[in-house]
């Protein structure tokens, strides 16, 4: 672990903490300019996390320690998450220490405690979000490991820093396969982050909630962490995304400090460019039936699968 | 004229709102609502009225809507224990409407179904506060109160209560959900949480003024309950209003309908998750109201029908502005409704969801717009023509699949019928007075109201009291009907898509609560 590796682990993490909020304010300014209505600022997700961190926490009286802990869990692992993913450089002393599958593990680990703490007062609505939350979760992780497996068999490795470090240097063409995997990537990315057209992350009807159904219960301080933590969710997913597909402009090896400072604003292009694109899809969509979400995530495995086979068989 | 064949002799009713009256039986009341039924009639509304100052009795009133038009009638109860034939065998849209009647009257029919409907444990069970001797000023503690839903019972059945508050800003209910995952077993309402005594209210009104209380009934339809109330009025106290103020009354009628379907359409795209839908229809709807605001002073039109005519008329300017806004109006719609139509995940969400057959609608009086898409054809405006609506020959809009995206068109249909009567009744309004003197019906005297609002037929029946007073007051919304068909909706639905369903019926909780 060299010192700018050390370097490298601390801006990446802080600078996704930090721009996580930003990224969501920029996707809701974009889904109000599409609406033709006038957007919130892009700051607005910052003052409802301040606002919410200000307020006193309610939580009910039957509530066991899972449902305090929570919080702090899922936005330990999303955090956790942000320092493995390699999205402004690939001399990360985390990466090594988990590889694409274990993130798709600290993604469940995350969704395995909320929907715990959604069941724990035992309200109806916290159960039905977490009943819904666990099928989409369990149609959708196969659905990634399936885009991760694709490219792992390119590089040859299943360690996030090696497939982006090989994926950067192919040359300009499209892999058919990548392709594939791409759409099925954008397809779990959207489910994954309660986004339409699986769910709405706008809506107050909450007999139609995924996961906002299971964090009615929380207040105060611990809202404002899952808050913070679900826009950490999408940052995560939009880098990995970024990563594995769009890797240019990532700090490869033991690089300069300057190289780095170079990665953030390529980093923030590549991310507006995403959030543009995420609410463009969800501007020009429709929520669809919940038993419609199979299918949907069934594409997005097949897909998967599809990506998988063009490269064995075709390696292309 | 004879009734039915039975002998009974009912008096007519001439004015706007043309109705046979007839007093009955306990075992007439059974014939003739069997009689009504087998001519696929309808029950419109049942209320009670306290007789007992003048004939030592309780009177039951119900009005039913047969071949013929408007049929009332006045069943005379017992002072002690006044009880009365069950009819919710004959029409199920009675039942509510039978355990209001005991809340507030209690007058006691025989029937299975005995729980409470708009009492809340706010008075006690001994109380029933529109009989006359009941004094409105008391206050009693709230007490707990248990209500028996029915529940589902079986492997894997489980409850979701939800409501009366809710995360989204509308009016209070209750909804008892029992499912089975995601399928709707059982859907069961509890209403009455904004009871607010307006028919108790309008006993202690001067009737000049009571019809900025009739305009309250329900928000979303001022205008519809305002005309409803001047019909009323006009019939007790034998006053012809001019024509011009006739036509206006048209007007306002028909850009309440088209403010509220835009509403509607633009929540009904949100709740399918389609924000863009919400944000277009609510401009649109914007511009409606600013054009209600520019021509006629109030942008929901609130207190713009008054007995006598209109509260304000409409200025050649105004009137000018009005027509040409028309146009682009339908342009703009017609875009939007392509929009929705080429949709296909929109479409997905409407088509076959919270489907209502046209047998179950009629066995279940279902009326109004749901009706229409329900293969109900009835339009009050098209059957019963009153001015200025007998001079412009309204097309009647109707469907028969009865799923949400059946309502979803007759709402398009219908704005651009509205928009069409809009065009015709502004091109030809008559000239002339506005507004004639409205004096007070004299005690006794008798009126009723029946306009086509945008959710369906409003009914009012006034009864004048001396002294420029009223002596009882019923307003019956369509929301009475078409709340229990709503739990039918539902049915086999999935839970998610509740929402929407409820949307598409849009119902009023003030106006049966009221």
């Amino acid at each position: 672990m060299t010192w700018i590796g050390a370097l490298s682990q601390l801006i990446q993490l802080a600078v996704a903490v930090l721009l996580a909020p930003l990224l969501l304010g920029w996707v809701n300014q974009c889904r109000a300019w599409l609406q033709n209505k006038r957007a919130p600022s892009l700051a607005q997700p910052y003052r409802m996390i301040r606002k919410l961190f200000l307020k006193e926490p309610v939580i009910a009286h039957n509530a066991s320690p899972i449902f305090r802990l929570t919080p702090y869990i899922v936005f330990g692992a999303m955090a956790l998450a942000a320092a493995i993913v390699p999205s402004l450089a690939t001399d990360l002393p985390f990466a090594t220490a988990a590889d694409a599958i274990a993130l798709v593990g600290i993604f469940a680990l995350a969704r395995i405690f909320i929907a715990l703490a959604a069941m724990d007062i035992g309200t109806a609505f916290g159960s039905l979000g977490a009943r819904r939350e666990m099928l989409i979760g369990f149609l959708a992780e196969p659905a990634l490991l399936m885009v991760f497996f694709t490219a792992s068999l390119i590089s040859q490795s299943t360690s996030l820093v090696t497939i982006v470090e090989t994926l950067a240097h192919r040359e300009f063409v499209i892999y058919p396969s990548l392709a594939f995997a791409g759409i099925a990537f954008t397809m779990v990315s959207l489910a994954e982050n309660a986004r339409v057209p699986v769910d709405n992350p706008a809506t107050h009807l909450e007999l139609t909630m995924i996961h906002e159904a299971m964090i009615l219960e929380y207040s105060g301080r611990h809202l404002a962490l899952i808050e913070w933590a679900s826009s950490l969710k999408l940052f995560n997913y939009s880098c990995l995304g970024l990563a594995l597909f769009f890797p240019w402009g990532i700090v490869e090896g033991a690089h300069d400090v300057v190289g780095l400072l170079w990665a953030i604003p390529v980093l923030v292009g590549k991310l507006a460019l995403g959030g543009f694109l995420l609410a463009l899809i969800e501007t020009m969509s429709a929520k669809l039936r919940i038993f419609r979400a199979p299918e949907f995530l069934g594409t997005a495995f097949l897909l998967g699968v599809l990506g998988m086979l063009v490269h064995q068989l075709l390696g292309a | 004229m004879d009734l039915l064949g039975l002998g009974l002799e009912a008096s007519v009713l001439t004015g706007a709102c043309h109705l046979r009256r007839c007093r009955v039986d306990a075992e007439d009341l059974v014939t003739v609502a069997l009689g009504v039924r087998e001519e696929h009639g309808r029950l419109v509304a049942l209320w009670g009225s306290d007789e007992r100052d003048r004939e030592n009795c309780f009177h039951l009133h119900l009005a039913f809507e047969d071949a013929q038009g408007l049929l009332v009638l006045d069943l005379p109860l017992a002072e002690e224990m006044p009880s009365y034939p069950d009819l919710s065998e004959i029409f199920p849209a009675a039942t509510r409407m039978q355990r209001a009647a005991y809340d507030l009257f209690g007058f006691w029919a025989i029937g299975p179904d005995q729980r409470f409907w708009v009492r809340h444990a706010a008075w006690p069970d001994t109380e029933f506060p529109l009989r006359r001797d009941f004094d409105g000023s008391r206050q009693w503690p709230a007490e707990p109160e248990e209500y028996p839903f029915v529940r589902v019972a079986g492997e894997g059945v489980h409850e979701i209560p939800v409501g009366p508050v809710h995360a989204g800003i509308i009016e209070p209910g209750h909804f008892r959900f029992q499912v089975v995952g995601e399928k709707v077993l059982r859907l069961e309402q509890r209403l009455g949480y904004v009871h607010k005594g307006i028919e108790k209210r309008f006993e202690e009104l001067p009737a000049h003024s009571a019809h900025r209380l009739a305009g309250r009934i329900s928000g979303d339809t001022t205008v519809a309950w305002a005309w409803a109330w001047a019909m009323a009025y006009e019939q007790a106290a034998e006053i012809q209003p001019p024509v011009r103020a006739l036509w206006l009354r048209g007007v306002l009628l028909e850009l309440e309908r088209v403010a509220n379907h835009l509403g509607d359409l633009g929540y009904l795209g949100n709740d399918g998750g389609f924000a863009f839908g919400l944000a277009q229809f609510s401009r649109l709807k914007e511009v409606v109201l600013r054009a209600n605001q520019a021509a006629f002073g109030h942008r929901l039109l609130m207190d713009r029908i008054i007995p006598g005519g209109v509260s304000t008329d409409l200025t050649p300017a105004a009137r000018a502005t009005l027509r040409e806004f028309l146009p682009g109006l339908a342009a703009e719609l017609g875009e939007l409704r392509t929009i929705f139509d080429d949709h296909a995940g929109l479409q997905d969400r409407f088509m076959s969801t919270g489907r209502v057959t046209p047998e179950l609608a009629a066995s279940l009086g279902l009326s109004g717009l749901a009706g229409r898409a329900s293969g109900q054809a009835r339009d009050l405006r098209v059957d019963y023509p009153a001015t200025p609506y007998d001079r412009v020959e309204v097309r009647r809009c109707g469907g028969v699949a009865g799923d949400v995206a059946a309502r979803v068109a007759l709402r398009f249909d219908e704005i651009f019928e509205s928009l069409r009567l809009l065009h015709r009744f502004l091109g030809e309004l008559p000239e002339g007075e506005w507004r004639t003197e409205a004096p007070p019906p004299p005690a006794g005297a008798h009126g009723f109201g029946w306009v086509e609002a945008w959710r369906g037929p409003v009914f009012l029946a006034l009864e004048a009291g001396p002294d420029g007073g009223l002596r009882r007051v019923h307003a019956h919304d369509p929301s009475w009907e078409n709340w229990p068909v709503l739990e039918h909706a539902v049915m086999g639905n999935i839970v998610p898509d509740f929402p929407l369903i409820n949307k598409s019926f849009n119902l009023s909780y003030s106006g049966q609560d009221l």
